[in-house]
């Protein structure tokens, strides 16, 4: 989607600030939130395939710009557990008053060591992206290509709106990956070749670019045509 | 806010995302979809175990053994795995070299993509909207705000994670490292010399 995520070349924001010795997360909260999306992120059905970014991207602009990193995560949590009816917007609500209302409000706990050892396994487990379909890459390193300008998905899509319609260079042929675009509902994702593409930042940024700078770019097959 | 947990003004409450996500994980617990010890586990891991001290032994090992150095460029996923690092966010990782005359950076402009596994979870300034608009089209401007002057002669190299791929930087030994060993040499690899956006450090209290 054309979204305010889409943030590659816009100006106005400002400095970069850079915390010094930051920690992992700022608050105890960050850590519990980040936890549930990647154990909720397993749940059958409560995400398809590139749903957890469509929800982030489809936050209220001036929401998603005015709020932290992990509170999108729980705003995108809140709702898909809302909106796939596993908790009731009711009960989130009445719990919510309850532990603001009982300051020694304790969390049940509930221990399953079996699952601590898989989450375990899974964090260092690696599931490569590649996919064995004898899909054959269209392009080679050194061909000159362009990214497509004439789309403008309105679902999830990971082509940058700072690089349609420009030309670059495939710079390697990283092997053939699921297309992590939406997709209909209840469809599988078609594995495709992607590329990284190199782009001048002349290209990209024309009389106001850097010298000697280039931008390179992962990009699936139908994002890319011959140029 | 701050005084939520001062025993005397125990009628202020906490930041409302932290009630919230009591209020979450209380439901979820209860409803037996997620367990309280997988989520401390969690935290844990991403606190204590999976963080940018993986990716500086890498970057030791690389400049102390030109071999494995070689194989991490070539293939870096498979040689960062013979370190015992690998797994979510990182299924297939590529490393970048800077040289005196190249030198890379690493951004994620739609989201926040990271290579875990190396590098543990990204600080905020690399989730910050500022970074992700500004290092596609003002690399330079950024380093030198960020405290590194490239010389204009140098190439700047800007990876935009876009897809499954994950980039980590493999910073330039630092002069004057040349007598010390791998560990020592580890404790010179900055985070954000692995994103691209500082330089290894130099020794500092070893030797002369």
């Amino acid at each position: 989607m054309n979204g305010v995520h889409d943030l590659g070349g816009m100006h106005g924001f400002g400095p970069v600030v850079r915390e010094d010795d930051e920690p992992v997360f700022h608050e105890a909260w960050e850590g519990r939130i980040f936890a549930l999306m990647s154990l909720m992120g397993q749940h059958p059905g409560l995400f398809h395939p590139g749903g957890f970014r469509f929800r982030l991207e489809s936050i209220d602009p001036p929401r998603y710009l005015s709020s932290s990193y992990y509170e999108k995560w729980m705003m995108v949590l809140e709702q898909a557990l809302v909106e796939k009816g596993i908790v009731t917007a009711d009960e989130l609500a009445a719990r919510t008053d309850h532990v603001r209302e009982h300051a020694d409000f304790k969390l049940p706990r509930r221990e399953d060591p079996k699952l601590v050892e898989l989450i375990r396994l899974a964090a260092l487990t690696r599931y490569p992206p590649h996919r064995e379909v004898g899909v054959a890459p269209r392009f080679a390193t050194g061909d000159r290509v362009r990214a497509r300008n004439n789309i403008n998905p309105a679902g999830h899509t990971r082509l940058p709106r700072y690089v349609r319609g420009r030309r670059g260079t495939i710079d390697r042929v990283h092997g053939v990956h699921d297309f992590q675009d939406a997709i209909p509902p209840g469809t599988k994702a078609q594995p495709q070749p992607v590329y990284c593409v190199r782009f001048d930042a002349n290209e990209l940024w024309g009389e106001s670019a850097e010298p000697r700078e280039s931008v390179y770019v992962d990009m699936w097959e139908s994002y890319l045509e011959p140029a | 806010m701050s005084e939520a947990h001062s025993g005397e003004h125990h009628h202020e409450t906490e930041p409302y995302a932290a009630l919230r996500t009591k209020a979450l994980e209380s439901l979820l617990v209860e409803k037996g979809l997620v367990s309280s010890d997988a989520i401390d586990a969690l935290v844990q891991a991403y606190e204590q175990d999976i963080g940018p001290l993986n990716g500086a032994k890498v970057v030791a090992r690389a400049w102390v053994d030109p071999a494995y150095k070689q194989r991490l460029i070539v293939k870096g996923t498979e040689a960062i795995a013979e370190l015992g690092f690998g797994g979510s966010q990182g299924a297939e990782i590529v490393v970048l070299e800077n040289t005196p005359a190249v030198h890379n950076m690493v951004v994620c402009t739609l989201c926040s993509c990271y290579p875990w596994p190396v590098l543990g979870l990204p600080p905020t300034w690399y989730k910050s909207h500022a970074y992700r608009a500004r290092a596609v089209i003002e690399p330079r401007a950024v380093l030198r705000e960020l405290g590194l002057a490239l010389d204009d002669s140098v190439e700047v190299r800007v990876w935009d994670s876009t897809a499954d791929v994950r980039y980590m930087v493999l910073p330039r030994r630092p002069k004057g490292s040349e007598g010390l060993a791998e560990a020592e040499l580890a404790s010179l690899v900055s985070r954000d010399s692995m994103i691209g956006v500082a330089e290894a450090g130099p020794p500092s209290g070893v030797g002369q």
